[in-house]
């Protein structure tokens, strides 16, 4: 396959970035997205050119560092898939592909490709725990049985991988998807729900001080999550965060 | 010899550990206060140890190269944890638990050790759950244990197939709790570049943020290595693209052995390789097996049809295939052992029966069990037993429903519908038993300085049992290091802060910025990846899933020229004060071409098989492994002397009380 | 309170119900018309002359419009701003609808036909009753109401309008019940009932105008 690669270039988060063309031939098809990366910057490499900086680290679609805009959509055109899972059989020979970093003001760039997403790391230093020592007696783990649905609901939200496809994809650059997952996943659980109050409170506080976007419905979080955490999970936190104001 | 003393305490087995934590030496919580730990790395083992040591009252720095601990590659595991809770009632024991692993990992491991680690097991599930995390229940909301790896008993615990996802996000909030409470100093994008004695003693490491490529210096009381297994020094395995060997052979350098360095473990189902441009492998859960019948074809002819595209597998009758664990090994079938069923398929490549078109690949086909499961439904409901499509469409839904998510990610990677026609899979470098040597108290041959988790060697002798990696690691995170370590510190209660001013800092940091800078101005011809997949490749053809003397002796002659070349001839480009991800490449690399003659060094002195070490010299007539145990039955653990070539050899004889050495067979 | 995200968008969403509420009431006044004369001016002649109404629930219907549009634009700057860098390339259609991304354009449209619409009821009425303190006529309302729908541009612009504001129900009205939390297994039956609303009594403010356009 030959394409044409649109590539945002910036060197560092100070200097400002531009759009930059490059051709690639010979592309495979069975490819993944980042492999093609890899050739490119190969290419660039041997040219004497800089290879474009980009987060990645598993490459199979669970440590969620890869992160790119794809034709105008985070992680590609693909569903349910990172960018490292996404497969240059997706695209056509003679196809352009316009590549950018996730933005946000809340994710500056780092360089070209790769940007800070420590604010999610913010947020979960606010609250997103169970505060429960290591002490080697806790409580036998089968003392509190737990619904198999509350259960099931609880690990589906927690399988958030925090890539921050949420945000890039939302026109507003909202965090709502993914904070929810958390707060939703200590909210169905009992051992969370002693601090419920105040962690649901932090968190969101921490979330506005981030400088994310507000949450306006759109859906477009769960459309391009690559683990399919769905939208219940916003509707949970409000639901706790209007109960935790009114308990303060 | 004196180094190497392992510090097993007296007593019977079961009492050690209790006996242990009675005796030794503890720091006050006053005292806790004035001591800083640094922490490399935040794995299960880095982020579990991290946290508890905050909670005690320790002042704690970690350190991550990736944007964020979460990311460390514990997250990828898939299968489960064990634990010896016996919840089933099926038998199971602290014992029991003990017992299994001992054998599987092939006597090669210490039993003290291996002991505590079935001991403390227990009180993980306890802390996880207690920490939230949402581990698999049944209707009664109680917790679900799955069999694993071949054992007699149902001790996995498990998160759908993302087990290892759900038990990092446990450890890492707990270690957000202690950020945010200031306890611990969370340093994302920092790589460990070098580790500072000070009086034979470790006080600090020297480090390079990878966004403004600043060298810095940090200074602690003791230093933990956390840092991972060093199986991409074959470039492909089913590690992250980051996970490198560089700080547990920054140590190594520093005076700490290395040990076992040749135990690896080669998991036998992965995706192939598709191509030259292959960046990484891909797990297929071990559970597969159950289901999946290996083959390959019996005529060449067929293969060569096959990879030409002008016969499909499905084509193939009966009586042309070779299921070859079957007919090898009729008691296990296609359930032996990882190292076995991974020798077993490079056994039938290696002859020129390999499927696809590199001749890298076998087949685990599901039809019969699509037909088996098919039938079975068909019956239960009361419908046409010989309806085909019928029992095809019931029996692909049992399987869906069994491994539905496994065939969507076999799909997404390879194009290819597994219901219809079977995978192609083929073993690759997965895990690594060896690493760094600890005593009991899991410190190096470096006072101060100690390694837990994968990075250190202790548990798993010569083949780690499915399950057990995420077990270990969270038991020396939160249970053993944070106690251990203590006696140590006890001694530094009156040190006060240690100050990065020292000569040795200075001469450690002066070494780390010689030699970015000496890459930076090499403008060599050949990019860091080019070295790296040629190391790959020796690695895989002379020291991967059998080894000889010849391959092994070839293979140190290899690395050394192609590590002289890669000196010579690199190129690496930008600067060294920018976030620059070929520099940080270079440097792992190079860490990775001398481990890699260390390691062929050891697979090359260790001539008998045992575990994931198979030596084609040491085998029975039929062709299985043979250990030598009159000879072998100790710990290679290896002292640096200037070059991988000269490390010398300090043996750690293995010492079974408890448990009665056997052969382990399959037939 | 109002200033975290989501107590924002709880105030958005509760300031929109209330409006509904208030659509819905007006509608069925209006659809009165349609049967009667005599009923449609009875009614109108209580609103217009209750103290409870014009001196109490007028004020807070005006303020609810009011808020409901100044949060609006007010989160629409903050969103706006959210992302200070914008995408070259950025396929919104590919995972939310059009009407989800663009309220504040349906929501534009229909404030400007609020304009229209005091200009056209609210100010002659204030004008009516409290500048120029006219005999009160009990039969006037529905003369006056037919009266307006003569002219077959303002019809078309009234139905224009009423078209964003069943695009801005579509969205909205199922968006805030998730904005207040609300989502369960009756959810799917609630957002077929708001999508359903949100089309019918649109579709029956512009059947009124047409009615009365053809029968006038």
């Amino acid at each position: 396959m030959n394409l044409t690669l649109k590539i945002w270039r910036q060197a560092n988060a100070k200097a400002k970035g531009e759009m930059v063309t490059y051709s690639i031939s010979d592309v495979s098809p069975d490819m993944s997205f980042l492999e093609m990366m890899d050739m490119h910057n190969e290419l660039l490499i041997d040219r004497g050119e800089d290879p474009v900086a980009f987060d990645h680290d598993c490459r199979e679609g669970i440590c969620g560092m890869c992160s790119m805009f794809i034709n105008g959509e985070a992680h590609g055109p693909d569903r349910l898939v990172t960018t490292c899972q996404l497969h240059m059989r997706k695209f056509k020979d003679g196809d352009t592909l316009t590549i950018e970093p996730f933005r946000a003001n809340a994710f500056p760039v780092i360089k070209d490709l790769a940007v800070d997403r420590s604010a999610f790391d913010r947020i979960q230093q606010a609250g997103g725990f169970v505060s429960v020592n290591t002490s080697g007696n806790t409580q036998d783990a089968n003392a509190i049985p737990i619904d198999k649905h509350d259960a099931d609901k609880a690990f589906d939200a927690a399988t958030c991988i925090g890539c921050g496809a949420c945000v890039a994809s939302c026109k507003n650059a909202s965090a709502m998807l993914f904070v929810s997952a958390k707060v939703s996943q200590y909210a169905l659980l009992p051992q969370g729900k002693i601090e419920a109050t105040d962690r649901v409170l932090n968190m969101v506080n921490q979330m506005d001080e981030e400088g994310f976007g507000n949450c306006t419905n759109t859906g477009a979080c769960e459309v391009e999550c690559p683990k399919g955490i769905s939208l219940e999970n916003i509707a949970r936190m409000n639901r706790e965060y209007l109960t935790a104001s009114l308990k303060d | 010899m004196a180094k190497l003393d392992s510090k097993i305490p007296q007593g019977s087995l079961s009492e050690k550990w209790t006996n242990h934590k009675s005796n030794i030496n503890l720091v006050s919580p006053a005292n806790k206060r004035m001591i800083d730990v640094i922490v490399v790395g935040t794995g299960l083992a880095g982020a579990s140890a991290s946290a508890t040591l905050a909670e005690l009252g320790y002042n704690v720095k970690t350190f991550c190269f990736q944007d964020s601990p979460r990311r460390a590659h514990s997250i990828a595991a898939q299968g489960g944890i064990n634990a010896a809770k016996n919840y089933q009632g099926d038998g199971d024991s602290t014992y029991r638990l003990f017992y299994d692993t001992i054998k599987g990992g092939d006597y090669r491991s210490r039993e003290s050790n291996v002991y505590r680690l079935a001991e403390v097991s227990t009180n993980i599930i306890d802390q996880c759950v207690a920490q939230g995390v949402p581990f698999a229940r049944d209707y009664g909301g109680l917790l679900d244990n799955r069999s694993f790896g071949g054992v007699l008993v149902s001790r996995t615990f498990y998160a759908k197939g993302q087990t290892g996802q759900q038990l990092l996000l446990g450890a890492y909030s707990a270690m957000n709790r202690q950020i945010g409470r200031g306890k611990i100093k969370m340093y994302n994008r920092h790589e460990m570049m070098d580790l500072v004695l000070i009086d034979g003693k470790a006080r600090g490491i020297i480090t390079r943020n990878l966004v403004s490529g600043e060298i810095e210096r940090h200074s602690a009381h003791a230093v933990v290595i956390a840092s991972g297994g060093y199986g991409n020094v074959f470039f492909l395995s089913t590690n992250a693209m980051g996970s490198n060997v560089s700080a547990t052979w920054k140590i190594h350098k520093r005076g700490a052995y290395f040990a076992n360095p040749c135990f690896t473990q080669i998991h036998p189902t992965c995706i192939p390789v598709s191509g030259e441009h292959q960046s990484k492998l891909t797990l297929m859960s071990e559970s597969l097996r159950n289901d999946g019948r290996i083959w390959v074809p019996k005529r060449i002819e067929d293969v060569k049809a096959i990879r030409e595209g002008k016969l499909q597998p499905t084509e193939i009758a009966e009586e042309d295939r070779d299921y070859y664990l079957e007919r090898r090994y009729p008691a296990f079938g296609n359930l032996v052992p990882r190292d076995v069923a991974s020798r077993a398929a490079k056994e039938r490549c290696d002859a020129g029966f390999g499927v696809n078109k590199t001749g890298e690949a076998v087949y685990l086909d599901f039809a019969d069990a699509i037909l088996r499961y098919g039938k079975e439904q068909a019956h239960v409901k009361g419908w046409d037993e010989s309806d085909t499509v019928l029992v095809k469409k019931l029996g692909q839904e049992v399987v869906r429903a069994k491994y539905g998510n496994l065939f969507q990610m076999y799909e997404k990677i390879v194009d290819q519908d597994p219901y219809e026609t079977p995978m192609m899979i083929y073993p690759a470098v997965h895990y690594t038993m060896g690493g760094v040597w600890v005593d009991y108290n899991l410190m190096t041959s470096i006072p101060g300085c100690y390694a837990i988790g994968e990075a250190n060697f202790s548990d798993h002798g010569a083949n780690r049992l499915g399950a057990s990696a995420l077990m270990q690691g969270l038991a020396d995170g939160y249970f053993v290091l944070p106690y251990t370590i203590g006696d140590y510190l006890a001694d530094d209660i009156r040190t006060g802060t240690i100050s990065t001013d020292s000569p040795e800092f200075e001469a450690a940091e002066k070494e780390v910025k010689q030699r970015l800078e000496a890459f930076i101005n090499n403008k060599g011809k050949h990019s860091v990846d080019y070295y790296h997949r040629k190391l790959g490749k020796i690695m895989w053809d002379k020291c991967g899933m059998s080894r000889n003397e010849k391959d092994l002796k070839e293979a140190l002659r290899d690395i050394k020229a192609l590590r002289e070349d890669f000196y010579k001839n690199v190129n690496v480009p930008g600067v060294t004060n920018e976030f620059n991800e070929q520099l940080a490449k270079a440097g792992r690399v190079a860490d990775f071409l001398e481990l890699g003659e260390l390691f062929a060094k050891d697979a090359l002195e260790r001539t008998e098989s045992c575990g994931g070490h198979f030596r084609e010299e040491s085998q029975t007539p039929e062709g299985e492994a043979l250990r030598d145990d009159k000879n072998f039955t100790f710990v290679s653990a290896w002292e640096h002397k200037g070059e991988p070539s000269k490390a010398k050899l300090h043996k750690e004889v293995l010492n079974y009380e408890e448990i009665e050495v056997k052969t382990r067979s399959y037939k | 309170m109002i200033s975290s995200t989501i107590a924002r968008k709880v105030a958005m969403a509760l300031s929109g119900l209330f409006l509904i509420l208030f659509l819905g009431q007006h509608f069925t006044i209006n659809m009165t018309s349609v049967f009667s004369e005599r009923i449609f001016n009875l009614i109108s002649h209580f609103m217009g002359n209750n103290p409870l109404v014009q001196f109490v629930l007028q004020p807070i219907l005006i303020f609810g419009v009011l808020f409901h549009f100044i949060m609006g634009l007010v989160l629409e700057y903050q969103n706006s701003r959210s992302r200070r860098i914008k995408y070259v390339s950025y396929k919104g259609s590919a995972n939310a609808s059009w009407v989800s991304r663009n309220m504040i354009i349906s929501g534009v449209v229909i404030l400007s036909f609020l304009g229209l619409h005091f200009y056209d009821f609210w100010v002659p009425e204030i004008n009516y009753k409290y500048v120029e303190f006219l005999p009160e006529d009990p039969d006037r309302y529905f003369e006056e109401l037919v009266h307006k729908f003569h002219s077959p541009v303002r019809v078309s612009l009234y139905a224009l309008s009423f078209v964003f504001l069943a695009l801005h129900l579509y969205h909205g009205f199922a968006s805030s019940f998730q904005s207040l939390g609300f989502n369960n297994k009756y959810s799917r039956g609630l957002k077929w009932f708001t999508v359903a609303f949100s089309w019918v009594i649109p579709a029956g403010f512009i059947f009124i105008a047409i009615f009365h356009h053809l029968n006038g």
